[in-house]
């Protein structure tokens, strides 16, 4: 299976510059371990603009789109046995000692 | 005249003048406007420290842009950016002294009050970035502290540069919508100099002025007609300041004041304006605004009312821009047209959300006393002066002067 | 500049996906990452199962906090993810407005950090 794991941040923490090794190292594993697919460090929630349509008008707002305490900062996308197997891949990230890692599974590519 | 306050001079007047220029030509080129500011800045210290030597150079622009540029170059080499060596070389290329400066502040503009950038923020960002006016001058307007200010301005600015907002002219198709962002922000920052009118203390006087330079800015650089009828509007209203304070500093509502005292060079300045906007054919909120100041103070001019006229600019002007404040001036207009009893309609029925707005309760006042209720207009006359910050506007509601003579 | 597009959806958007409105909800989306792929300006993306479908991890000290379901307690949630190569925010800004979750959820626009930003 192929799941997204997405890195979030307590607010006001931007960048992961203080453990960057321990981030480096972490996403080396993945690599060796051939499970990561792709992934990105998202820029901070600050320069994050939100779109909606009301009435088929636009709405631009400055922030992301969820006003939560912990916000998206960057996700990778592993291909993994099962749901276990990612859940212990989401253990090993630095980001979970302060943030949390919300493990997706990818919708399954069209039959 | 020592040198170096012939350089102080000259350094001055090139900030003054063409601040916001140079600001937006090194800013369309990184998209940065944070680091645009700080070259400059480095540029105006640096003039100052040459010029007494040197002597002024013919075009101080020029050696301000061609500096700035340098500092701009070297600093994003050191900071590292990946393109900052293709930038620097390119620029090094560009002539230092093109015999023209293209003017991009239109651009600057439209950056500042993109839609991605928060509201609040936007016409402090013009403020500064056009102007150069500084972070505690611009709080103090707005009610809110230096620090908190600065810091607002600092991130919107990393925004522009982090979220890639473009500095490109849109499309004529898109140019109108996003225009009217940056009139709406040129607007407030005009509202903060007319909500104290009393203008005795210049510090005070809040942003007119330089709301007004924001909007010849605009009308110089592009063909709108709502940013003609936005100037318009605020140079009839300037026109008037003069005569809004009697000399002991009592409110003096437009019907009692003395024409004398109104700025002739500014009306006509505004009507030439808006017989311009005009031309284009295309009605917008700010013309009607400025057409309905006009037809107010022409009437006081000739003594020929034009009520028809004036409740159709108003119609036109509900329609698009239902605000609470300009369904309360229809409404003082239907009054003063000699409909009192259709004005009262048209305020009960705003009436509820519009318990705390002042103007409904003044315009109420004025409404009873025409249709012969004294008790129901001083009691409306006595809500509108608690809801008043003014101390002139409050005593003028107190003291009755509202009733007709 | 590069972007990532997060679309999130509300609860009764991503309902649509288990009604019969499901084909028109695929068929929105389909459509959506053909123009994408069409205009060349795609580098990547996916669809994601509901958030009910997730977990979340969290260490503290010594202790493994596993929850069902996603980390923020918001009523948009994430669906889905496309990595965006364009000028600027305001063609980003164009995609985003064309996205089938516009209109009943949001787009959020994210610049990505380059490797060495």
């Amino acid at each position: 299976m192929q799941a997204m794991l997405l890195f979030a941040q307590p607010s006001g923490r931007t960048g992961a510059a203080a453990n960057l090794a321990a981030w480096t190292a972490y996403m080396d594993a993945m690599r060796t371990a051939g499970v990561m697919r792709g992934g990105q460090r998202l820029a901070a929630p600050d320069a994050a603009t939100t779109l909606r349509l009301k009435d088929g008008v636009r709405h631009v707002q400055d922030g992301p789109y969820a006003d939560s305490p912990e916000q998206l900062g960057g996700f990778v996308v592993i291909e993994v046995p099962d749901m276990a197997a990612a859940v212990e891949w989401a253990a090993r990230c630095p980001g979970a000692i302060d943030g949390a890692v919300e493990i997706r599974p990818l919708l399954p590519p069209p039959a | 005249m020592s040198a170096a306050q012939a350089a102080e001079q000259a350094a001055e007047q090139a900030a003054r003048g063409a601040y916001g220029r140079l600001v937006a030509l090194l800013a369309a080129r990184t998209g940065d406007v944070a680091a645009a500011e700080d070259a400059l800045s480095d540029a105006f210290q640096s003039a100052l420290r040459h010029w007494p030597g040197t002597g002024v150079p013919d075009r101080p622009e020029a050696w301000l842009l061609t500096v700035a540029r340098r500092r701009l170059g070297h600093a994003r080499r050191h900071r590292g950016v990946a393109d900052g060596a293709r930038v620097a070389l390119e620029w090094l290329a560009t002539p230092d002294s093109p015999v023209e400066l293209p003017d991009r502040r239109l651009q600057l503009m439209l950056v500042c009050a993109h839609s991605a950038i928060a509201a609040e923020a936007r016409a402090p960002l013009m403020l500064q970035t056009v102007l150069g006016l500084d972070a505690a001058r611009i709080a103090s307007c707005y009610l809110a502290s230096p620090a908190a200010m600065a810091q607002r301005l600092v991130r919107a600015k990393a925004r522009i540069r982090t979220a890639g907002i473009p500095f490109e002219l849109p499309g004529p198709e898109a140019l109108p919508t996003r225009l009217s962002s940056v009139l709406e922000g040129i607007y407030g920052a005009y509202g903060t100099g007319w909500a104290d009118v009393s203008g005795a203390d210049a510090a005070v006087r809040g942003l007119a002025e330089e709301a007004i330079w924001l909007a010849r800015v605009v009308v110089a650089l592009s063909p709108e007609p709502e940013a003609r009828g936005l100037l318009a509007m605020m140079l009839h209203a300037e026109a008037r300041r003069p005569a809004r304070r009697s000399g002991d500093g009592a409110y003096v509502p437009l019907s009692q004041q003395d024409t004398a005292l109104w700025s002739r060079p500014l009306m006509a300045e505004a009507e030439a304006l808006l017989r311009e906007a005009a031309r284009a054919g295309t009605l917008g909120r700010f013309q009607l605004e400025a057409a309905i100041q006009s037809f107010h103070i022409s009437a006081r001019l000739t003594g020929q009312r034009a009520d028809g006229a004036l409740l159709a600019l108003y119609d036109a002007l509900a329609d698009i821009a239902p605000t609470a404040g300009v369904l309360v001036a229809r409404a003082a207009a239907l009054a003063e047209a000699g409909h009192p009893a259709a004005a009262r309609t048209a305020l009960d029925a705003l009436g509820p959300e519009l318990a705390q707005h002042q103007p409904w309760w003044a315009t109420r006042a004025r409404v009873m006393a025409l249709l012969g209720d004294a008790s129901g207009a001083r009691e409306a006359a006595r809500r509108a002066a608690a809801l008043t910050e003014d101390p002139a506007v409050r005593a003028f509601l107190l003291a009755g002067l509202f009733q007709p003579a | 500049m590069e972007y990532v597009m997060l679309f999130a959806e509300t609860p009764a958007e991503r309902g649509r996906r288990e009604t019969q409105d499901a084909p028109v909800y695929w068929g929105a989306w389909t459509a959506y990452m053909e123009a994408l792929q069409a205009a060349g300006v795609m580098r990547g993306g996916a669809g994601l199962l509901p958030p009910e479908a997730g977990t979340t991890l969290r260490l503290r000290g010594a202790e493994r906090l596993v929850q069902t379901g996603p980390f923020a307690d918001s009523q948009e949630q994430l669906g889905g993810y496309v990595l965006l190569d364009v000028p600027n925010l305001d063609a980003a800004l164009e995609w985003a407005a064309r996205a089938p979750c516009a209109g009943a959820g949001a787009v959020e626009i994210r610049p990505i950090l380059s490797a060495g930003g």
